[in-house]
């Protein structure tokens, strides 16, 4: 898809695209994240796993600019954004979808997925009002690009439905599909299998890898379901206590004896469970 | 029809891409097919189909296509899977659409059978269907995909995309300007045009072999008897592979131009349907059913006041419409109601079904129940039977406007011969009977006698009237332990006609009493007991609640109330899943296998009639991705009335 903002980037598949270096955040006494590194290079699908309370939503949220990192920075195809807001993160290419589903519920599906492309859109209040030269052209590409995307993750009998009244797995898609609206490089996605039947699962998985193969866009992705975070993954990141332990693909990572311990909790590990 | 200058009928004198080149010369700008991509309807004119037409055919033609060589088309309704099947007979090919859901072991049948070259897949799920496949057929040589989703890193020596083919096809024509026009001459209304598979309740499916003129001959039939006009709106949502889509998607929309408009998806029909507003129409029972259910859930959940007028409005309107059916003249003042039940209630629903320009609507395959087929009239909408077989190249016979009737399928179309045989069955001589079945001379020989009669299998009469009335299956028309005449598809069709009961099956030949399996209707049933504050958490749960029987059970006493008492169901029990074509249990059209099921369920029959009070369902289901599983489950076998007695003295 040639609309995708990614196309355009400086950078080759398989270079550095983003890159977190020792990055900390405290909430009084509670370290939830502790110096974590990650590397994400372009065109991969990277898995952050961990236990409950591991800090895999908090080290996203720092990516995303939703907490601002005691430490460390995050760097985005060589630009610091460390200290970026939310908007100029996503602005850059930098997209989420949330662990409690984040949208409009009152809204169409059509209407949430054409919020997404609030970052295209450049014409002013008035040319809007008036809806005549930039204003219609904008927003009949967006529009596109929207149709685009519902075409993608096959919404189309859904485009007017209010998102409150969806089924949740059905949510969870229009909430990829927000994300996607960005045309964002890099798609950070929290726990988008989280409640979904083995079927909704096996379809996520399936748009997940459509999208990251066909569009090109790489994926950070934070998953309980063991299964699909093995098949899917390039490289899995584990995070425990609010520090990294281990990091590989997906078969280093599964025998890794650390990641073993901090999963099952053998004796021989020694006083942190 | 018949053409003016030579006397001659279109039947006899044309093909389908003949008749295709007539139209872009005489309406080249005209619609013809439309199809909604990405939320808005794009228009193809005539010439625009023909430029597609043309470039495919080459294309096929550079990639080695032979006369006679047989194409798939596999999907839901796209315009280039119809291209592609004018395309192949344009070089004298055969077109062999298949059912899309069907699962690969079907899929390996009718291609093998078929000796398919060609197959045109809609989309990357198709195609993994048809590659995993390939071993098993030897004939195939090329996969051409319309949808380029998901497709770019396949490598596959057979597999191009549809823009790749008509480029090939371009060029070819580049190099061979006049091919094409000396193949599409080459070609004789008595060539075959279409396989059309039937479904095969018992068995393995057939090829129906129909040729130009068996379809075109069957549309000008139709239209003797029906009104038909250039540019009148059809929805192709029907399955490409059942005959009856090819004679109006296909057949009709070249003999008269009616344009084909291919929904978004197989979810977006009802939206579609509105936005598009057809003035013509054919849809299976369970589309009319679904349609009513839609609007009594809306009336449901309106104000009490709305709810009022109309359930006052619906009542007024079947009313009258069993009135006018009766002929007897509707009173002055229920008229005036009835005429301000147009402005306030039938109208606007019409309007919001998107059936607010139809001019007629059929309904076909299996009957539907006169209360559902009132209502609609009642409420304007122009319903009215239609008779057909894939055989007979899909139209037999049709009602007219002020005969519609629930209970008969109406007059033969125009050069419809039919005679009923001393067994009962139905016989037809036409100009649609098809060319025999491929490669099956025996099941030919079966079919059509010496002297030329089409052996339908249907068992009917004729009522006074001169309407055609179909009672079953010929072969399912039995005699019970008395002697009694069993016809199970009839009352099967009286139980289906209650909104819970999506299936059912009667057993009674060579038997003392009639006895029945049911199948809930999740929709309705749950819908029912979430009412009632029944919890349950499955199909099987809740077929298996004491209540569903009881709700069951009204509904059989309801229609055993409208059979002769030999005839009535004295037991049955509700099934703790619903038939599926994936477990061989009905066809892709929804037809029973009642071979399959009475040897499946030969345990359960026992029970029936040994007296048990329950049995043991062993199911062997089949999910989606191919896996299996058993599962079983204990289910009460219910008595009706004095069934009891009945069973102590048999």
């Amino acid at each position: 898809m040639s609309a995708t903002a990614s196309a355009s980037a400086g950078i080759a598949p398989g270079d550095l695209q983003l890159s977190v270096r020792g990055v900390s955040k405290r909430f009084g006494g509670v370290r939830a994240v502790e110096a974590i590194d990650l590397d994400v290079h372009k065109g991969q699908i990277l898995s952050v796993i961990g236990p409950n309370g591991a800090g895999k939503t908090s080290l996203l949220n720092m990516i995303s600019g939703f907490y601002q990192p005691d430490t460390g920075t995050v760097t985005l195809e060589g630009r610091d954004i460390t200290s970026s807001r939310p908007s100029q993160i996503a602005e850059r290419g930098i997209a989420r979808t949330f662990q409690n589903i984040a949208l409009f519920r009152g809204m169409t599906v059509l209407d949430n997925l054409m919020l997404g492309r609030h970052v295209h859109m450049k014409a002013g209040v008035l040319s809007s009002f008036i809806y005549w030269g930039l204003a219609q052209k904008e927003e009949i590409r967006n529009r596109e690009r929207v149709e685009e995307i519902i075409d993608f993750l096959k919404l189309q009998d859904l485009r007017k439905q209010p998102t409150g009244a969806l089924a949740y797995g059905l949510q969870k898609r229009v909430e990829l599909g927000r994300a996607l609206a960005l045309d964002p490089k890099v798609l950070l996605l929290d726990e988008p299998m989280g409640g979904m039947n083995q079927d909704e699962k096996e379809d996520m998985a399936r748009y997940i890898l459509d999208v990251n193969e066909e569009w090109g866009v790489t994926v950070v992705l934070i998953e309980h379901d063991m299964g699909v975070v093995m098949d899917i993954s390039d490289y899995v990141v584990v995070l425990e206590q609010g520090s990294r332990i281990a990091g590989g693909t997906p078969d280093e990572v599964q025998r890794n004896p650390e990641v073993i311990r901090a999963y099952l909790g053998t004796s021989k590990g020694g006083g942190t469970v | 029809m018949a053409d003016t200058a030579s006397g001659k009928r279109l039947s006899e004198q044309f093909t389908l891409p003949q008749l295709l080149a007539r139209n872009v010369a005489g309406h080249p700008d005209a619609p013809a097919m439309r199809e909604k991509d990405r939320g808005i309807w794009i228009t193809h004119s005539w010439a625009e189909y023909d430029r597609h037409v043309s470039d495919f055919a080459n294309g096929l033609a550079a990639l080695g296509f032979r006369r006679g060589d047989k194409t798939t088309v596999v999907g839901d309704n796209r315009p280039r899977l119809y291209w592609a099947q004018i395309a192949a007979q344009s070089l004298g090919g055969i077109a062999v659409p298949v059912f899309q859901d069907s699962i690969a072991s079907e899929l390996v049948y009718v291609l093998n059978h078929a000796e398919v070259a060609v197959i045109v897949a809609e989309d990357q799920e198709q195609v993994d269907k048809v590659l995993s496949l390939r071993d098993q057929l030897p004939s195939l040589r090329l996969v051409v995909y319309d949808d380029p989703r998901g497709m770019s890193d396949y490598e596959s020596d057979i597999l191009k995309s549809f823009e790749e083919v008509e480029r090939l096809g371009r060029e070819y024509a580049a190099a061979h300007p006049s091919f094409l026009k000396d193949e599409i001459a080459k070609g004789k209304s008595t060539d075959v045009a279409l396989f059309a598979y039937t479904s095969g309740t018992t068995g393995k499916p057939k090829g129906a072999m129909l040729t130009h003129a068996n379809l075109i001959g069957s549309a000008e039939g139709f239209i003797e008897v029906e009104e038909l006009h250039r540019g009148d709106e059809w929805l192709s949502y029907l399955p490409m592979a059942w005959v009856g889509d090819a004679i109006f998607s296909l057949v009709l929309s070249t003999v008269v131009g009616i344009t084909c408009n291919c929904p978004e998806s197989p979810e977006t029909v009802q939206r579609d349907l509105r936005e598009l507003g057809p003035q013509i129409m054919l849809a299976p029972p369970r589309i009319w059913e679904n349609m009513l259910t839609t609007i009594n859930v809306k009336a449901a959940d309106a104000s009490p006041l709305k709810r009022r007028v109309f359930e006052y409005f619906r009542r007024l309107a079947e009313e009258v419409e069993l009135e006018r059916s009766e002929g007897r003249a509707v009173p002055g003042g229920k008229r005036f109601m009835h005429w301000l039940g147009e402005w306030l209630v039938y109208g606007p629903v019409r309007d919001q079904l998107g059936l607010r320009r139809l001019r007629w609507a059929y309904t076909g395959g299996a009957p539907l129940g006169a209360d559902t087929f009132r209502m609609f009239r009642g409420f304007g909408i122009n319903l009215k039977q239609v008779y057909g077989s894939t055989e007979t190249s899909a139209l037999v016979a049709v009602q007219k406007d002020d005969e519609a009737d629930p209970n008969t399928v109406g007059r033969p179309c125009h050069g419809i011969e039919i005679k009923i045989a001393e067994n009962g069955e139905l016989l037809i001589k036409s100009r649609g009977i098809f060319a025999g079945y491929y490669k099956q001379e025996d099941a030919t020989r079966d079919a059509i006698d010496p002297e030329g009669w089409f052996h339908t299998g249907d068992a009917g009469f004729v009522d006074p009237r001169g309407h055609l009335v179909i009672i079953d299956r010929a072969k399912d028309v039995g005699k019970m332990a008395d002697g009694t005449p069993f016809a199970p598809q009839f009352i099967e069709n009286k139980l289906k006609f209650s909104p819970f009961i999506r299936e059912a099956i009667c057993f009674g030949n060579q038997r003392p009493y009639v006895t029945a399996m049911i199948a809930i209707d999740l929709t309705t049933a749950g819908h029912w007991a979430e009412k009632r504050g029944l919890a349950y958490t499955s199909y099987v749960d809740l077929s298996l609640k004491p209540e569903m029987a009881k709700l069951i059970l009204g509904e059989i006493e309801k229609c055993n109330a409208g059979l002769p008492a030999e005839t009535r169901i004295k037991r049955f029990l509700l099934l703790t899943k619903d038939f599926d074509a994936d477990d061989a249990e009905i066809t892709r059209t929804r037809k029973l296998r009642r071979s399959f099921i009475a040897e499946k369920y030969a345990p359960v029959i026992e029970a029936f009639y040994g007296g048990a009070t329950g049995a043991e369902l062993v199911s062997e289901v089949t999910y989606e991705d191919g896996r299996k599983a058993t599962v079983r489950s204990d289910v009460v076998i219910h008595d009706i009335g004095g069934a009891a007695a009945t069973r102590k003295a048999a």
